[in-house]
């Protein structure tokens, strides 16, 4: 990829604009650019021959094509253009920290966006590596299973990762979902009604077992655990 | 021992592009895109790869010990297998080898080739797609497979957790790796022969297995790099092995099959989304609904299904009625009907003539009087009279339809969740957030909704909880019904006083201005006065206020519909009034005829009959009641528009910028005492919606434009009620969630629409109309004109039939088969109600019984240790890595345990665990039976799972119920436990 950039940038000044563009918009853009010019570039048809292998696993361990997983490198690459670097072939090991990500629009406005990142970093501490950015869009993708974005949905909704939900748990959902509004009675008696409701074996906090047999008879789950990017 | 095999396996590598290169030749061009960029490399990079593979073994191995010593244990066996079963796997290892061989020799065949062109190929689009496709179909087909092999999985006793069938693939497919590499080195062709059937079919259901692994990955709850390991392994697995398998056909049909259904499903989704995008006004729907609930918003919805039901409604007349007329029937002016009178010309453009619908306005295409009563206009021949009288049948018959439709919707969807109220909380904390807002402003509405609908939970479930006098509260019921009887039975003799009233100043001419309107003042101020009345009187019954609303609506609907038939009643008198006069008009009017064809006649000695020479507008003509009817439904439609603004205007805007801004210089806070702000009168407008739309009903068929009126009306009122609400309404005090669906609305629709039908259809039935106006002047009753057209422009043979149709011998019957079948399907639905709620019970049932087992085995054991598994690895559990795997995996998992919000339940757990690591040492690592086993033995999956990973599991994910169930005395329990560990073990052991 550097190569190619390189090249391009001595090419024209259209060129430049071209780059700039989709440097800015997406990785993929720039691949279907290199493979319109393959004569010109020998050496980039290799590279995006590994750029791609990296990405075929990927393909298979997540929900997303080829061409969604480049993008979603874009992405990754532009919110820390300075630790990630373009070329991913090495699969470099780098962490966007979690402050970065949060910014993203499509968690901005979340009220759990770092409880989600939290629960798809390998430390707890939100660093993402881009398997794990892409491990996170792909479990909130349309097409994951109900299963599998219930076992995420408990583990964001788990804040002290205690493999429990319980009432301070509930608690801290409450207020972030509305903005702490309700008075604390009202906190205190929906989050007892939650638990009762949804608590089979009457330990008095939910557990995942609690969790998903509440979640998979939710009507509205799957349309609204879903983030599209 | 792959790292010892290194050198083997970079040959592997090299065997494996080879392989790969006759997967692309068969068509497999799946396999191909996962191995593309190997083959692409050629042998040299491969060989730069062989490493990475074996150190990624490593790798996965240091994982997969790390969550919990279980796997390590597990590891352990099938190395022990290995070792007992060692002519199995050398049978095994054997017939591997063939497969290869064979393999690679049609590789080598091709090979030389293909390699170029592969690398070629890769490149191009067309590869690109065709990989796409086929990496799809691969997929399904793979699945399919996988079950199958599943399936035979389960008939030999692999009854174990997936993922030691994954851990035990892992060692025998490194096994068979090292073996087969080697053995493909020195094995030679001869046997090829030798591999049997059974083998082949183990092999294939291994491969299979590796596929479905390869399918469901994404499936799997782990961590990306165990995911990526996996993968990596399983893939090439069944790259090395799957070449010696056979390949299906009819591939590309399936390829093809597939990416077609996968089209469809998204131009389903994609026109889902625009028809939704169609629905106008959501976004304000949704902002009202955000800060005033449920209730206030399901208004507004019903606003929008009245909007869209009469835009069609609206469509159907100007369409088929008063555009036909316009463009092709005659201009005004040209006869009588089409003009203005004389006398009437010189008043007929003013303001107060035209506000009363008067002079131009009467004799326009607004009104039924306009319409001629030729058979045919234009050049198109449109049967205008036939047409109009259809679409004013028709728009009855379409609302119905719709409406109950509507109805019959809505009580489906009751229907269809009726288990809503078991987990209503649960639901709306952890599925209320739109994971998909983007948008702050959203965001922001999103919080209040969901603010608000806890709100309203909170309120039901406090109505659920309250504890009542219940005397008190039947007296103060019953006494409010008493007052709001009498109220009611006072305004209806108020009513019926002022209409005898107005029946005595009919007849005379000298009224002033409050005597003339008198009964539309009344009438106003009883709808403005009487449903506060009633709704500080329903404070006394104290209902839910969902309820509250109902009889609200029930009550005020009920004074309406005084008012409504009242009017109805006046307005028959008059039309009897005008029929009178109408009859004398028509007989003089035909005797002036006669007397001056009689003249011309005499005078000109001419039999032709030529009409008279009189300009239009001098003709005497009838009072035609039906455009009186017409313009008393069109004023009481547009007085009924300019109250409801009016009201909104005084009493809520008016209001608010008061209390707002008279607050800063008055002598008690305006805001939150006396006159504060309005709340949104939900049901005061719904009612005003029904009844308008009720006298739409009833005028349209009398004033063909009431209809184009009401649509504006609509339009107008959902934008300026909207911003009225927002505006200057606070939220309800108790903001409740309305009811599930709107059949209570919808049910007073239908009532209203009933009752509007009855009027109209008595006077299409049985009234004469007016003999100089209207499409249908000149016959005796409206619908002759479907008898006109039957007998005229139908084949004579339809008339017949319709005959037959209309003889009261066939009607009868049917009539009679019609109840028949109500009858029937109201037994039907009941009969389904019944097994309906039967089901209900059952299901209940089955609840318990599960909450019973629940508490009593630990089965979901496996996707709880997966999701254990994900616990941060920074967070303590993870941090002590695992040394060796051996090590029981109490030290990690022990610090979980410490968490806050613990019960006491759990408490106990702990001193039963604490003696158990102790204890479990010895079970973790037995030295004899263990030894012998010869691999993760098909024992009970839970409870070996819970023997290997001690109690710290227990206290974090088991539940602490079944384990004091099982060992309630806590002196006995290490014991016991142990022995319970041990018994759980044994089978593997005697393997």
């Amino acid at each position: 990829m550097n190569a190619f950039t390189v090249r391009a940038v001595n090419m024209t000044v259209r060129g430049r604009v071209m780059l700039l563009y989709m440097i800015h918009t997406h990785v993929s853009l720039r691949v279907q650019c290199v493979i319109h010019v393959p004569s010109a570039f020998g050496c980039t048809v290799q590279l995006f021959n590994k750029l791609t292998h990296v990405f075929f696993s990927l393909q298979d361990c997540t929900f997303f094509t080829r061409k969604e997983i480049l993008r979603l490198h874009g992405r990754y690459h532009e919110l820390a253009p300075h630790l990630v670097p373009m070329d991913y072939t090495k699969e470099p090991d780098c962490n966007v920290p979690l402050a970065l990500i949060v910014n993203m629009p499509e968690l901005k406005e979340n009220p759990f966006r770092n409880r989600i990142v939290e629960s798809f970093s390998e430390d707890g501490m939100g660093n993402l590596s881009f398997n794990e950015f892409v491990d996170m869009f792909s479990v909130l993708s349309e097409m994951a299973p109900r299963e599998l974005k219930a076992i995420y949905a408990f583990k964001i909704y788990d804040f002290n990762v205690d493999n429990y939900l319980c009432k301070e748990d509930l608690e801290k959902t409450l207020n972030r979902l509305t903005k702490e509004e309700l008075t604390p009675e009202e906190v205190e008696l929906v989050c007892e009604k939650a638990i009762e409701e949804a608590d089979l074996d009457g330990d008095s906090k939910l557990s995942f077992a609690d969790f998903e047999n509440m979640i998979s008879r939710a009507p509205d789950f799957l349309s609204t655990f879903h983030i599209r990017i | 021992m792959p790292r010892k095999s290194e050198v083997l396996q970079m040959d592997d590598v090299g065997i494996e592009v080879d392989e790969d290169l006759s997967d692309s030749d068969d068509g497999a061009p799946q396999r191909r895109g996962n191995r593309r960029p190997a083959a692409g490399r050629g042998g040299a990079k491969g060989r730069g790869r062989g490493k990475k593979p074996a150190s990624e073994d490593e790798e996965d191995e240091e994982e997969d010990e790390a969550p919990r010593g279980r796997r390590g244990a597990n590891r352990k066996k099938p190395a022990k297998k290995r070792g007992g079963k060692d002519d199995d796997d050398e049978d095994e290892s054997e017939d591997e080898a063939p497969k290869r061989k064979r393999g690679g020799a049609a590789n080598k065949r091709r090979g030389g080739k293909a390699q170029d062109s592969d690398e070629e190929d890769s490149d191009d689009g067309k590869g690109k797609k065709g990989k796409k496709g086929g990496g799809k179909k691969g997929g399904k087909e793979e699945e399919s497979k996988g079950k199958k092999g599943d399936a035979k999985g389960k008939d030999k006793g692999k009854d174990k957790g997936k993922d030691k069938e994954d851990d035990k693939d892992k060692k025998k497919k490194k096994k068979k790796k090292d073996d087969s590499s080697s053995s493909s080195n020195s094995d030679s062709d001869e046997e090829e022969e030798s591999m049997s059937e059974g083998e082949m079919g183990r092999l294939m259901e291994e491969v299979e297995e590796k596929k479905k692994l390869i399918t469901t990955i994404r499936n799997k709850p782990w961590r990306m790099k165990r995911r990526l390991t996996h993968l990596r392994e399983a893939q090439q697995f069944v790259d090395k092995f799957e070449g010696a398998l056979g390949k299906g056909k009819g591939r590309k049909w399936y390829a093809y099959k597939v990416m077609m259904t996968k089209k469809w499903i998204k131009f389903q989704r994609d026109f889902e989304n625009f028809r939704t995008a169609c629905i106008p006004w959501e976004r304000k729907i949704k902002d009202v609904e955000s800060h005033f609930g449920s209730s206030v918003a399901s208004y507004f919805i019903f606003l929008r299904w009245m909007y869209g039901m009469n835009l069609v409604l609206f469509g159907f007349t100007f369409g088929l009625v008063v555009i036909p007329e316009v463009l092709m029937g005659l201009p005004y002016g040209s006869i009588p009907r089409k003009t203005v009178p004389k006398a009437d010309q010189p008043t007929a453009q003013d303001y107060s003539v035209l506000m009363d619908f008067n002079g131009y306005c009467k004799y326009s295409v607004l009104f039924y009087g306009f319409y001629n009563d030729q058979r045919t206009i234009g050049l198109l021949k449109f049967r205008l009279p036939l047409s109009y009288l259809m679409v004013g049948i028709g728009s009855f018959g379409y609302s119905l339809m719709v409406v109950i439709r509507t109805m019959a919707k809505n009580a489906d969807v009751g229907g269809g969740d009726g288990e809503e109220g078991e987990f209503t909380f649960a639901w709306k904390m952890f599925t209320s957030w739109d994971y998909l807002i983007g948008n702050s402003e959203t965001a922001d509405n999103k919080y209040a909704s969901i603010t608000t609908s806890f709100k309203e939970s909170i309120v039901d479930e406090q109505e659920n909880q309250k504890d009542e006098n219940i005397h008190l509260r039947r007296f103060l019921r019953v006494m409010a019904n008493f007052m709001i009887l009498c109220s009611l039975g006072g305004s209806g003799y108020l009513i019926y006083f002022v209409v005898k009233r107005s029946q005595e100043f009919a007849n005379r001419t000298d009224l002033s201005w409050y005597e003339k309107n008198e009964l539309e003042l009344i009438m106003s101020l009883l709808g403005l006065v009487c449903p506060p009345l009633f709704e500080t009187i329903a404070e006394l019954e104290d209902y839910h206020p969902r309820i509250a609303l109902k009889w609200q609506l029930g009550r005020i609907f009920a004074l309406f519909l005084g008012n409504l038939y009242t009017f109805l009643f006046a307005l028959f008198d008059e039309v009897n009034n005008k029929l009178a006069q109408e009859d004398s008009i028509r007989n003089a009017s035909l005797w002036a005829l006669k007397e001056y064809h009689a003249n011309m006649t005499r005078l000109i000695n001419d039999s032709s009959i030529t009409p008279p020479p009189m300009d239009p507008g001098d003709v005497i003509r009838g009072p035609c009641w039906e455009t009186a009817v017409g313009i008393e439904f069109v004023k009481l439609t547009v007085s009924d528009i300019q109250v409801t603004y009016l009201t909104i205007l005084i009493g809520d805007f008016a209001r608010a910028v008061i209390v707002r801004f008279l607050n800063y210089c008055w002598c008690w806070d305006l805001e939150a005492g006396f006159p504060s702000y309005g709340e949104f009168d939900i049901s005061g407008n719904v009612l005003g919606l029904v009844f308008n739309q009720g006298m739409i009903w009833m005028g349209a068929f009398y004033a063909p434009g009431l209809v184009g009126i009401n649509v504006l009306r609509l339009l107008s009122s959902m934008y300026y009620q909207c911003w009225a609400v927002m505006a200057t309404n606070v939220p309800h005090e108790r903001v409740f969630k309305a009811s599930k669906s709107n059949n209570f609305y919808m049910g007073l629709l239908l009532l209203i629409l009933f009752l509007s039908l009855l009027p109209v259809v008595y006077t299409i039935m049985t009234l004469p109309p007016s003999f100089d106006c209207g499409p249908f002047s000149g016959k005796p009753k409206m619908f002759d004109v479907i008898m006109e057209t039957i007998d005229l422009d139908l084949p004579a043979f339809l008339g017949t039939l319709f005959s037959y149709a209309a003889n009261p011998g066939l009607i009868i019957p049917a009539v009679l088969l019609m109840v028949l079948a109500i009858y029937y399907l109201n037994s039907v639905s009941e009969a389904y109600m019944n097994s309906n709620m039967e089901l209900k019970k059952k299901m209940q049932m089955a609840r318990d019984e599960e909450k019973n087992r629940r508490n009593n085995t630990d089965s979901t054991n496996q996707v709880m240790k997966d999701l254990e598994d994900l616990l941060p690895s920074g967070s303590p559990a993870a941090l002590v890595p695992p040394p060796q795997p051996e090590n029981p995996p109490e030290l990690e998992a022990r610090p979980t345990r410490t968490k806050p919000g613990r019960g006491v339940n759990l408490q106990k757990d702990v001193t039963l665990a604490s003696p158990n690591p102790n204890a479990q040492r010895p079970v973790s690592r037995p030295p004899g039976p263990r030894g012998a086993g010869p691999g993760p033995g098909p024992g009970p999956g839970p409870g070996r799972g819970r023997g290997q990973r001690g109690p710290p599991e227990i206290t974090t994910w088991g539940n602490p119920r079944p384990r004091q169930d099982v060992f309630t005395p806590k002196t006995v329990s290490v014991s016991s436990f142990q022995e319970n560990v041990f018994e759980d073990d044994a089978p593997s052991g005697l393997y």
